[in-house]
């Protein structure tokens, strides 16, 4: 057997393991609405996220009850910002996965509901959490200057935040904001927990069908791989351009 | 117009400031000198109360701000204060930095806030610089467009913090002089300083603090030539 012989034996057995995989019965549609599920979940889940992470850095920055005349509202101040404590500290510190099971079979046990809804739910929640930090980060880079020259104007500290402090931190928070959405992504890998048909689960069935991991396994790492790249040079360049946008 | 009354201010354990009383009237100019440390900037951010103090009263206009009632942001809408690394808005236009303030604060229409700053631009020598971006200014231009902007909220009291200090020397002698003409214009003026001429020159009366009390006040030159505390003697020898 010479070279080109067993070459093309090697291209027939792996057009064959595609077919098998991909083809035969349009197994490919397993990966197609599994990558749906992927990006539906994390989209959504950024969203609400966002949302979490800014209540959850509000309720930590109370500081419009701080200086209030009214003793029940200092107080009050302080149950908030407990309760975002809490809420960013114990997110951080247990696995996602865990979170994951804790809402599907705990939290939603006697409901009858949607998978993907308890998946959205799950990771923007654990999201915000990380979020709020990005935004407490993102606040705190702006220098103390800023706040003082905004007050010593006669303006509030909430105008000063919104005028001066935020405009500011955006520029810090977007590009960090996406990453967490590319870490969001991969995250969501897990969500074959609850039974979801994400990219990786979508890969696994065709694998459970074939009994051949490695092609569809692979081909749902180079999906991965691809939008993650795509996304990491998107940011790359949008990071450039506020960058320029600074020193006019 | 500017009273206070046994002013103290703590950080934590450190005893900052140990009982200020002064009263500043209107137009005057007051000058504030004196060691590293001494308490100078910590005096000058209880008046409008960037710095809460621990103790006493501070009393502008015949209003207590240190009055938990005191609405802080009315009063300091009419002191301006400058500072030492000027803090302008980096993300705004030269402009955009000064009518901020009167439009958000006062309401005033856009057009008539434009024509305030392009007013304060041409009393400062920068009206070509109205739409640059504070990145691409000197130090001595960024500081006086931060006058300008305390300006345009048309305060009663202005208040410096070593507005010259992180300037190049070539650059001190412009900020000064805007500093001048605000002075002659009869603006009530607080400003910690190491520019002992200018303080000489501009100051109606001098403060020297040490260790958290003025330890000797009067008029600028008399102090120069015949200080009466040994400390203000010393500190006087070494900065000349
Ligand atoms: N926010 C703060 N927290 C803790 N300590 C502070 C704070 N601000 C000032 N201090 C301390 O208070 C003391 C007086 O500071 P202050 O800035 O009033 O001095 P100063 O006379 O202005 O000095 P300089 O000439 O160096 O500006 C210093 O020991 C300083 O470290
Ligand atoms: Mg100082």
């Amino acid at each position: 057997m010479n070279i080109s012989q067993s070459l093309g034996l090697m291209v027939q057995e792996f057009s064959h393991s595609f077919y098998l995989n991909f083809i035969k019965d349009d197994r490919y549609m397993q990966m197609v609405k599994g990558l749906g599920n992927t990006l539906l979940i994390s989209v959504l889940a950024i969203l609400l996220g966002v949302t979490f992470g800014a209540l959850a850095f509000l309720l930590r920055n109370s500081f419009f009850l701080d200086n209030s005349r009214f003793k029940i509202l200092r107080g009050l101040g302080k149950v908030l910002k407990g309760i975002g404590y809490v809420y960013v500290d114990v997110i951080r510190a247990t696995p996602m996965v865990t979170q994951l099971l804790i809402i599907y079979f705990v939290i939603f046990a006697s409901v009858n509901i949607n998978a993907i809804f308890v998946a959205v739910l799950a990771f923007g929640f654990n999201s915000g959490a990380y979020v709020s930090e990005i935004f407490r980060a993102g606040i705190q880079s702006i220098d103390n200057g800023q706040m003082e020259a905004g007050r010593s104007l006669g303006l509030s500290k909430i105008q000063t935040m919104a005028y001066i402090i935020v405009p500011q931190a955006i520029k810090n928070i977007l590009p960090t904001l996406a990453n967490e959405f590319i870490v969001l992504i991969k995250e969501t890998a897990v969500v074959g927990y609850i039974s979801v048909q994400d990219l990786t689960r979508g890969a696994d069935i065709i694998r459970s069908l074939t009994f051949e991991p490695f092609l569809p396994l692979v081909a749902a790492a180079v999906v991965y791989y691809i939008i993650i790249k795509f996304l990491t040079l998107a940011i790359a360049a949008f990071e450039r351009r506020l960058r320029a946008s600074d020193d006019r | 117009m500017i009273i206070t009354n046994n002013l103290h201010k703590s950080f934590g354990e450190l005893h900052v400031l140990k009982g200020v009383s002064e009263h500043i009237e209107k137009g005057e100019k007051i000058v504030v000198i004196g060691p590293s440390g001494s308490g100078k900037s910590t005096f000058l951010r209880c008046l409008n109360l960037l710095e809460v103090p621990t103790q006493g009263d501070i009393i502008i206009e015949g209003e207590s701000i240190t009055d938990p009632k005191a609405n802080i942001n009315k009063i300091r809408q009419k002191m301006g204060m400058v500072f030492q690394q000027f803090n302008l808005f980096p993300h705004l236009s030269v402009l955009d930095n000064i009518i901020l303030a009167p439009m958000k604060i006062k309401k005033i229409k856009k057009d008539e806030a434009v024509a305030i700053a392009e007013d304060l631009l041409k009393k400062v020598g920068l009206f070509d610089k109205i739409d640059s971006f504070p990145g691409k200014l000197s130090g001595g231009q960024k500081q006086r467009i931060a006058i300008a902007r305390s300006l345009a909220m048309s305060p009663d009291i202005m208040l410096f913090d070593e507005p010259t200090s992180a300037l190049d020397p070539e650059m001190v002698g412009e900020v000064l002089n805007v500093m001048k003409e605000l002075a002659d214009s009869g603006m009530t003026m607080v400003v910690v300083t190491h520019e002992m001429n200018f303080a000489r020159e501009v100051g109606s009366r001098l403060f020297f603090m040490d260790d958290g009390v003025i330890a000797e006040q009067g008029v600028p030159a008399e102090v120069f030539e015949n200080p009466q505390n040994d400390r203000t003697k010393e500190f006087l020898r070494r900065v000349q």
